[in-house]
């Protein structure tokens, strides 16, 4: 079982971004990242949380890194489903959903922590080539879309929810060096976080420039009652749906008895 | 104090659900109302998503609707043969009405259809019922005494094939009708998270002519085998039913109907009947200045993982 899993989480590594696997081998640089655990157990209080990473730069140039040229960015991405924006109009004085968008699998999740602005880390082709950011993720829209003249629309759109809601943060000052090459990034954990493996992804920049990227997955499990509800819910309906009708069964039936007048 | 619903996926207030769900039974036991066509809309207004506000209804009407259903068993006011046939149009309709909820859901249609159905019923119901009890206030002013139509007189509807003899009810009537009448309740119970007495109750009285005396408890009896199999339809198909929040409505609502009943014995028939036509008309209103006005953010989004 454990060795299943391994080749599961392995698989996830090479699911990552096809810029950020393709490590250009000219740079000596090498990334290192750990976490104190790959599972964290949400409980019903939970009201969200900050969660550390800790990494190191493995054959860095000490001039550069004196400099302070290279930066760092850090990604905490949730699960990935397709998403559906749906817009409200007008109609007959009534505000109906008309139009609709839906995304191909787009993170239910998202915190970026990074050195310092991404958009001043590197030019922004580059964050749009590797997806990284809220505004450089990939959101690719499924089915037909007409002309596309609503695109730029639907994906502002989504953004702005996702972003209003908190599911998507971005902490711009969230990765410090605490000695020449180690450093520690905070990313928040949403108090809504989805159910999961999410993955923690690190990058490298130098000057500008992608050197080089690390991923490792972190299991989001729930717990507690709410949870076991869920998870009955979803799991076995049927015997959900039985007890639902039981219990309403027993309360009316018990109140019948209770205040009984004859 | 908060309580998170796992279903709905959203923290509430407890004292607001359990206040609701007391107040709401109140008015049921009030009224002789099951009150689901009161407390879909109550949820729908404190932001519980409609499609777990509608199916959680379906089940607060399970525990309203049975002891009313236990009394008129005692007392034998339940025709079993006549419930049955209704029951089988009702398990038709609301086998069709889960369907179409997941249609509608998936089109991204559900929550106006439901909003609009509301409007539309609520408002009907509410002023048919103001009217009806304002000429009847206006009669007992003057000492009129009140003159319904004979039982004994025949429609349309006792000319259609396929008749059966009730003998409880003492009448010899077409299945046709009475399922149609089933069906179209099943609808609204899977749609609408009501339990559709109070359309019900008029209908088999005036329409269908059976007598007054097994119409309240035959209702009961279909309403609590369609509320209850919605339920398990709608938890097994859409997965909306909130367990937590039934189970808080239905303690709150048991207690609060028995306060109810206490004082609607002390008011009378017509007076009740027009203060109920107004709150049903107050909640129509309500939903239909919500459908109108512009909404605060008009995207919204759902994926396959969250969201409604």
């Amino acid at each position: 079982m454990r060795i299943l899993a391994r080749i599961f989480l392995l698989g996830l590594f090479f699911a990552a971004p096809v810029a950020a696997r393709a490590e250009p081998m000219d740079f000596t640089e090498k990334l290192d990242i750990g976490i104190s655990t790959d599972e964290i157990s949400i409980t019903s209080d939970f009201r969200g949380a900050d969660l550390t990473i800790f990494g190191a730069i493995d054959g860095f140039n000490a001039n550069l890194l004196a400099q302070g040229k290279y930066n760092i960015v850090v990604a905490l991405e949730g699960p990935k489903e397709n998403t559906t924006v749906r817009k409200k109009q007008r109609v007959f004085g009534i505000w109906i959903n008309t139009n609709s968008m839906t995304f191909e699998l787009v993170p239910e999740s998202y915190s970026l922590s990074s050195t310092r602005d991404i958009d001043t880390i590197a030019p922004p082709g580059g964050m749009n080539n590797m997806g990284i950011g809220v505004n450089h993720m990939p959101l690719t829209p499924i089915g037909y879309i007409g002309d596309g003249s609503n695109l730029t629309e639907f994906r502002d759109a989504f953004r702005r929810l996702r972003e209003t809601t908190g599911v998507y943060q971005r902490d711009p000052g969230g990765v410090q060096f605490i000695s020449s090459s180690l450093f520690k990034a905070s990313v928040r954990l949403p108090a809504d976080v989805p159910n999961g493996v999410h993955i923690v992804r690190a990058y490298l920049f130098r000057d500008g420039v992608f050197v080089a990227a690390k991923a490792l997955p972190l299991r989001v499990v729930k717990t507690g009652l709410e949870q076991a509800i869920t998870r009955a819910a979803h799991e076995s309906p049927l015997f959900y749906g039985i007890t639902a009708v039981l219990l309403a069964v027993v309360t009316g039936w018990l109140a019948s008895i209770v205040f009984r007048r004859d | 104090m908060t309580v998170y619903l796992p279903i709905a996926e959203l923290s509430v207030n407890i004292l607001i659900i359990l206040g609701m769900g007391a107040a709401v039974g109140f008015l049921s036991g009030m009224f002789g109302v099951g009150g689901g066509f009161l407390i879909t809309p109550l949820l729908i207004f404190y932001n519980i998503p409609p499609v777990v506000a509608v199916a959680t209804g379906a089940n607060q009407v399970v525990a309203s609707s049975i002891s009313g259903a236990i009394t008129h068993f005692r007392r034998g006011t339940i025709d079993i043969k006549l419930g049955t046939v209704l029951l089988c149009g009702g398990l038709a309709g609301a086998t069709l009405g889960v369907w179409l909820f997941a249609l509608l859901r998936r089109i991204g249609q559900l929550d106006l259809v439901i909003s609009l159905a509301y409007v539309i019923l609520l408002g009907t119901v509410g002023t048919l019922m103001l009217w009806e009890s304002i000429i009847a206030l206006r009669r007992a002013s003057k000492n009129e005494t009140v003159t319904l139509r004979k039982p004994g007189q025949h429609n349309w509807i006792h000319g259609l094939p396929l008749k059966m003899r009730f003998k409880k009810s003492k009448i010899y009537l077409s299945v046709i009708p009475v399922a149609t009448l089933g069906f179209c309740i099943g609808i609204l119970t899977s749609v609408m998270g009501v339990g559709g007495g109070f359309i019900m109750v008029p209908a088999m009285i005036y329409l269908l002519r059976i007598p007054t005396n097994v119409v309240v408890g035959t209702s009961l009896f279909q309403i609590i085998f369609v509320s209850a199999y919605t339920v398990i339809v709608q938890a097994t198909a859409n997965y909306t039913v909130d367990i937590v929040l039934a189970f808080v409505l239905m303690i709150a609502g048991v207690i609060g109907a028995q306060y109810g009943v206490r004082v609607g014995q002390k008011l009378r028939g017509e007076q009740l009947r027009a203060l109920l036509a107004l709150l049903v008309l107050a909640v129509g209103i309500r939903l239909a200045i919500e459908l109108v006005i512009p909404p605060k953010e008009i995207y919204s989004i759902v994926s396959a993982g969250r969201g409604f």
